[in-house]
């Protein structure tokens, strides 16, 4: 007992001193790991500052960085100068309706497409993520136009399809590939049809890649500018168009457009956070972005 | 031996065998078509819909508000003969070079470090790779305010190393190296992803071997890590060219296009044609022109990356 014990304690010391020698490495080590880490670290925390700063602090020079009051009336102004609850409810409802469709259509078809090892359908996919989002919105915006769909929000969550639709499937496909196929056909053989053995065994098992598929889709559609720039009107912009507007239509404020640009990015940024694991996971699975 | 009656017929008892074995062949895959049908339908709705009717646009002259005239082939053939377009298509390639050749050195740079074990390496990750998550609009209206010549935080960081102010996005010859800074800053933590993907993805007898004969860091990342990760760099390669050159919101955003056209890519050039100057048809000429030009590039890095492999 005693042995072991003064055994530990050596092995210890040797940690120790292993570690002392090896200070000047890990000095170099966790400077490197600041250098690569602050560009985002400090441009994220200066957009804070900003947020939280008196406009008068926002243009002195030299810049402050901890303003001696902060202060939540950026905040304030972005809610009393526009709709900005307004704006908040239509990028809800734009994103999560196209999210919702996405998954309702797209996780069966990537099933599918993984089944029947219908490749083809899958090179389309992809052709639909290397396309430019504006070659989709010219036809688009003319065909809304004809069908009066302009200024509503269903002209956006159909545009934004474009975006879930091909991120979930592309997602899902590469789920569907690697699950093992013995239980499925356990329940095909007892009985179950091809929708009975999807519904009740290959998709409580790929619940992970829904998730994952979900919440790409969701940041990626929440992100999006270009398609609320061009079919969005007064009433039915996204909140990214809506911060853009800030900028160039009315006086420039910094403390509230950095306040506003801080509410629209938060959630993404949390969830970044969050649940980066899984993020991590799909984003490398198919490498894709809106 | 069982006298079926269409034993005698060639056509019937190739269909039978066709059909009968429900587990293999055409009839296994096609009964999966319900499943696919819905996606396909939307597809074909918001992507190849799309996609015939630009061709067909191309075709004509065509504005909002009135009658399309058909022209044919006229609009691809005047293509280049836009100065304004030929110059932005010199800026896109300008532009995308650099995107993507920056962000590939710092991204695997930064995934030989992330690689490593070591303390609240995942939360330091999550910090990492917030640039390309956060909303783009967002990120380029504080870019914006970071780049102002008077009150921008960056001249006065450049200040603090005995750098003269710069004017940034405001002067022809440096807008675009700013607009790249925004660029290398998103999307590094993209590449870094993609490589750290295959990092972990390596084995781990050649570096045991290496060490053991005596090779330095360097040497092991230069003639084992990097060969090994090669491919991974290729894919990053392909997917930060696509959106390289499809680069839009945060150009829009912080230059429109300005100073006079000193950054406007072709992505920017169709936006305004399309939407600023209501000429349809030839943005959705230069909209093919664009598509192709995408694939093109698409093409040559997968070849290379071919090459490569086999090299």
């Amino acid at each position: 007992m005693g042995l072991s014990a003064s055994g530990l304690s050596l092995q210890r010391t040797s940690d120790y001193s292993r570690r002392l020698r090896h200070l000047p490495g890990r000095l170099a080590f966790w400077f490197t790991i600041l250098i690569i880490v602050s560009p985002a670290a400090l441009f994220f925390i200066w957009m804070i500052s900003l947020s939280i700063k008196p406009d008068v602090d926002n243009i002195a020079y030299p810049p402050i960085l901890i303003p001696s009051q902060p202060t939540l009336d950026n905040f304030a102004k972005v809610f009393e100068a526009s709709p900005f609850d307004l704006y908040t409810i239509n990028s809800v409802i734009v994103s999560g309706s196209s999210t919702l469709i996405a998954l309702l259509v797209g996780v069966p078809a990537a099933y599918g497409i993984a089944k029947a090892k219908a490749h083809f359908l899958a090179v389309f996919v992809l052709i639909s993520r290397i396309t430019p989002g504006l070659s989709y919105l010219i036809p688009l915006y003319i065909l809304f136009r004809f069908l009066s769909l302009t200024n509503t929000l269903w002209a956006l969550i159909i545009t934004h399809l474009v975006i879930t639709l091909p991120l979930v499937i592309w997602v899902m496909i590469g789920f569907y590939e690697e699950l093992h196929p013995e239980l499925e056909e356990a329940a095909l053989t007892d009985g179950c049809n091809l929708w009975q053995a999807f519904l009740y065994v290959s998709l409580p098992l790929s619940r992970p890649g829904v998730v994952v598929g979900a919440i790409l889709a969701f940041i990626f559609s929440w992100n999006n500018f270009l398609f609320g720039a061009v079919l969005a009107g007064r009433e039915t912009r996204t909140l990214p168009v809506a911060i853009f507007n800030v900028l160039t239509f009315e006086q420039v404020v910094w403390g509230a457009l950095a306040a506003a640009a801080l509410l629209v990015t938060l959630p993404v940024l949390i969830l970044t956070v969050f649940v980066q694991r899984h993020i991590v996971a799909g984003l490398t699975a198919g490498g894709v972005r809106g | 031996m069982d006298e079926s009656a269409n034993k005698g017929n060639p056509v019937i008892a190739t269909t039978a065998r066709i059909v009968r074995p429900a587990g293999s062949g055409y009839g296994r895959r096609y009964r999966y078509l319900p499943f696919i049908a819905p996606s396909l339908l939307v597809i074909v709705a918001v992507v190849a819909f799309p996609w015939a009717f630009t061709i067909y646009m191309s075709m004509h002259e065509w504005q909002i508000a009135a009658a399309p005239k058909y022209i044919g082939l006229a609009g691809y053939a005047g293509l280049f003969q836009s100065e304004r377009f030929v110059g932005a298509i010199g800026r896109t390639f300008y532009f995308t070079a650099l995107a993507v050749v920056l962000p590939l050195i710092f991204g695997t740079f930064a995934a030989v470090i992330f690689h490593n074990e070591f303390r609240y390496r995942s939360f330091l990750r999550g910090i990492f790779i917030m640039p390309m998550m956060a909303t783009p609009v967002a990120v380029a209206l504080v870019w914006t305010m970071m780049f102002h010549p008077q009150m921008g935080v960056l001249n006065y960081l450049l200040s603090l190393v005995g750098i003269p102010p710069q004017l940034w996005v405001y002067e022809q010859s440096t807008v675009i190296p700013s607009l790249i800074l925004v660029e290398v800053w998103q999307w590094t933590p993209l590449v870094m992803l993609i490589v750290i993907g295959g990092l972990a993805a390596m084995p781990t007898e050649p570096f045991e071997s290496a060490r053991i004969d005596g090779a330095n860091n360097w040497q092991m990342f230069r003639y084992i890590t990097f060969p090994l990760v090669l491919p991974f760099i290729m894919v990053a390669a392909v997917i930060r060219t696509i959106d390289g050159l499809k680069t839009f919101d945060s150009i829009f955003v912080i230059t429109g296009g300005g100073p006079g056209v000193a950054s406007e890519t072709i992505n920017i050039y169709l936006y305004l044609q399309a939407f600023a100057f209501n000429n349809l048809g030839h943005a959705s000429v230069v909209v093919v022109f664009f598509f192709v030009l995408i694939v093109l590039f698409c093409l040559l890095l997968l070849y290379l990356r071919q090459k490569m492999l086999w090299a």
